[in-house]
């Protein structure tokens, strides 16, 4: 997201004129060194400000937000449980985890449509914006900025537009709505973040190692594959990984663009919950929920260059 | 190979690269924008879809004062959710950005924000509704008679966006955050200002583009809102994603749900445009430190 220059100088000019502050600090401060310590002695980061206080506020607020953002996700697992259908507590059953695994066929066709589509969708957006970010880091050319804008703005935009857009364009180019127009979907609102998480992985990327691996003798193909491509790893699969998950979650684009036999899971949730919720829909929290936890887990290292990109 | 050569070669081997993706975004992203903007002119068609026509209805069926309480609302509605939000979620940033843990608590605000967001919506529901976790629990205790009235209003739906959106802006701050050189703070904090003093005026004015960003994704999302009103308000809490659903599903006027989808992309684009400026003034600072930090003494 890089803008030219010229708005870059424009910006700083107007911060430096807004200059007359009230405060002036040195830059940094140096802390005490150990005895013995050549030159300024600066702390590691986690151990800076010692007397950061377990029970502050900000660790209390943390706390008190991640206890809401679960409380949801236990009252539901709990009920799953639950022998009645209603909110009062009746006794322990497994009856809806039976009725999810064997009684339910339309839930698990809607499912394995949604598995498709996130694998097929965030593969070629993987690759697309993979490709297109290395592009756009390694040569200089002139629509780049358009490729920068135009890959933006989708993340931004609410997904109502983004759906009712797409349903307006698939009726008037007479593409028929199905299995086909939601991976068309899914692969154009996954794009953009693949292609922002490989990016930004570039920004790190000393690009002299290329011209040490021309100069070596690799070929413009061997470069790419020996050099760039396992640097930019890490953001690849955080992209692909970013992708699956928004594929499986996503409901208010599919809704548009999803037509008869193409019903992905969120939009099978969405039916149960209008028309007559079955505590089945508990069941299936569940199990949904530890896959995320075993996907989390498994992607624990990525999970901050994933922070990044949101 | 001579230098214009290999310039050359370069710049077409980046369009090369990059046009896949230009061109996929191009097909299925501006030109169905752009089929928006063509709609909202035209003349809506009996059974759906437009008739060839050029006309200003759409916009002036926009004005209808029913239209302008609900855009009012959203933009309200947005607003408070949109600050409730931040506020929230600044502190959590910055424990998190200050913690040994920092991987265990991305994972533990990465995790419900994965999880479907139908069962989120639904688990409010049956924890909000009129024999819901709630009031059950309240009866089962004695404190009230009868159900409260916790599902189908204005509250539910704003406690609903907060919980959807949270996660949308803990991740940018704490990213932000766990940027920034808390010597600065101590340094505040030794040349005498109070606590307070050095979070708001060394902190806050530090972390600005990715306060910015937050809100941003925060608040255009809960802007075109649709799901949440749908499922959790009631008849006071209609916002304008809802009205665009309608008018496509039900009235059938695309002219109309095209003007609507307008005026959002208009005020998102407007959005973007504020950040991007803003962070790459932010960068540009970044990148000439010394020059800055002349001027500037260090802070802001």
């Amino acid at each position: 997201m890089s803008t030219s220059p010229k708005v870059k100088s424009a910006a700083v000019a107007a911060k430096l004129k807004k200059q007359p502050k009230k405060m002036r600090l040195e830059p940094s401060r140096l802390v005490e060194a150990p005895k013995g310590t050549p030159g300024p002695y600066k702390l590691p980061k986690n151990q800076m400000f010692q007397d950061h206080r377990k029970f502050g506020f900000s660790n209390i607020m943390l706390v008190l937000v991640i206890a809401f953002l679960f409380m949801p996700l236990f009252v539901v697992v709990t009920y799953s449980f639950n022998a009645s259908r209603g909110m009062r507590w009746t006794g322990f059953s497994l009856e809806w985890y039976y009725k999810l695994f064997f009684d339910s066929k339309e839930l698990w066709r809607a499912f394995a449509n949604s598995f498709v589509i996130a694998i097929t969708s965030s593969i070629v957006a993987t690759f697309l914006g993979s490709l297109s970010a290395i592009g756009i880091k390694w040569y200089k050319f002139k629509s780049r900025s358009y490729i920068q804008v135009v890959s933006f703005l989708p993340m931004v935009l609410p997904e109502v537009i983004i759906g009712i857009s797409m349903l307006i364009f698939f009726t008037a180019v007479k593409i028929p709505l199905g299995m086909f127009s939601i991976f068309v979907a899914h692969t154009t609102f996954n794009l953009p973040f693949v292609f922002l998480l490989v990016s930004a992985r570039l920004e790190e990327f000393d690009f002299s190692v290329i011209e040490a691996a021309r100069d070596l003798g690799a070929t413009e193909r061997q470069t790419l594959m020996k050099v760039i491509v396992p640097s930019i790893m890490p953001g690849v699969m955080s992209g692909l990984l970013m992708a699956i998950t928004m594929s499986l979650e996503d409901f208010v684009i599919t809704f548009f663009v999803s037509g008869p036999g193409s019903t992905t899971l969120p939009l099978y949730v969405y039916s149960m919950i209008r028309y007559g919720v079955s505590p089945v829909i508990n069941a299936l929290s569940l199990v949904l929920i530890l896959g995320i936890m075993l996907l989390a887990l498994g992607f624990r290292r990525f999970l901050k260059t994933i922070a990044a990109s949101s | 190979m001579n230098s214009h050569m290999q310039e050359k070669r370069g710049r077409r081997l980046g369009i090369t690269y990059s046009a896949p993706m230009g061109l996929w975004l191009t097909f299925f992203f501006l030109v169905p924008l752009c089929i928006i903007i063509l709609y909202s002119f035209l003349k809506k068609g009996l059974y759906g879809g437009v008739e060839w026509e050029f006309t200003l209805t759409a916009y002036r069926q926009m004005l209808n004062p029913n239209f302008m309480r609900v855009f009012l609302r959203t933009l309200w509605v947005a607003a408070l959710s949109t600050v409730i939000t931040i506020t929230l979620a600044l502190p959590c940033g910055y424990a998190m950005a200050r913690s040994r843990h920092q991987v265990m608590w991305l994972a533990l605000v990465i995790i419900p924000f994965w999880t479907n967001s139908l069962i989120r919506i639904y688990a409010w529901i049956a924890i909000l509704s009129s024999e819901g976790f709630v009031n059950e629990a309240l009866k089962a205790l004695g404190v009230i008679g009868e159900s409260l009235p916790l599902i189908y209003n204005q509250g539910a739906v704003i406690t609903v966006l907060i919980y959807m959106y949270i996660p949308f802006a803990i991740l940018p701050l704490f990213t932000t955050i766990d940027k920034f050189d808390f010597q600065l703070l101590e340094a505040a904090r030794d040349l005498g200002a109070s606590k307070p003093e050095s979070i708001f005026k060394v902190l806050i004015p530090n972390i600005r583009s990715g306060i910015i960003t937050a809100v941003i994704f925060t608040f255009i999302p809960i802007f075109g809102a649709y799901t949440v009103p749908l499922l959790v308000g009631g008849k006071d809490s209609y916002m304008i994603g809802n009205i665009i659903v309608d008018q496509v599903t039900k009235t059938r006027n695309w002219p109309l749900a095209s003007a609507f989808s307008l005026v959002i992309t208009v005020v998102s684009t407007i959005g973007v445009i504020w950040m991007m400026t803003s962070t790459a003034s932010e960068r540009a600072r970044l990148k000439a430190p010394a020059q800055v930090v002349d001027a500037n003494g260090g802070i802001s």
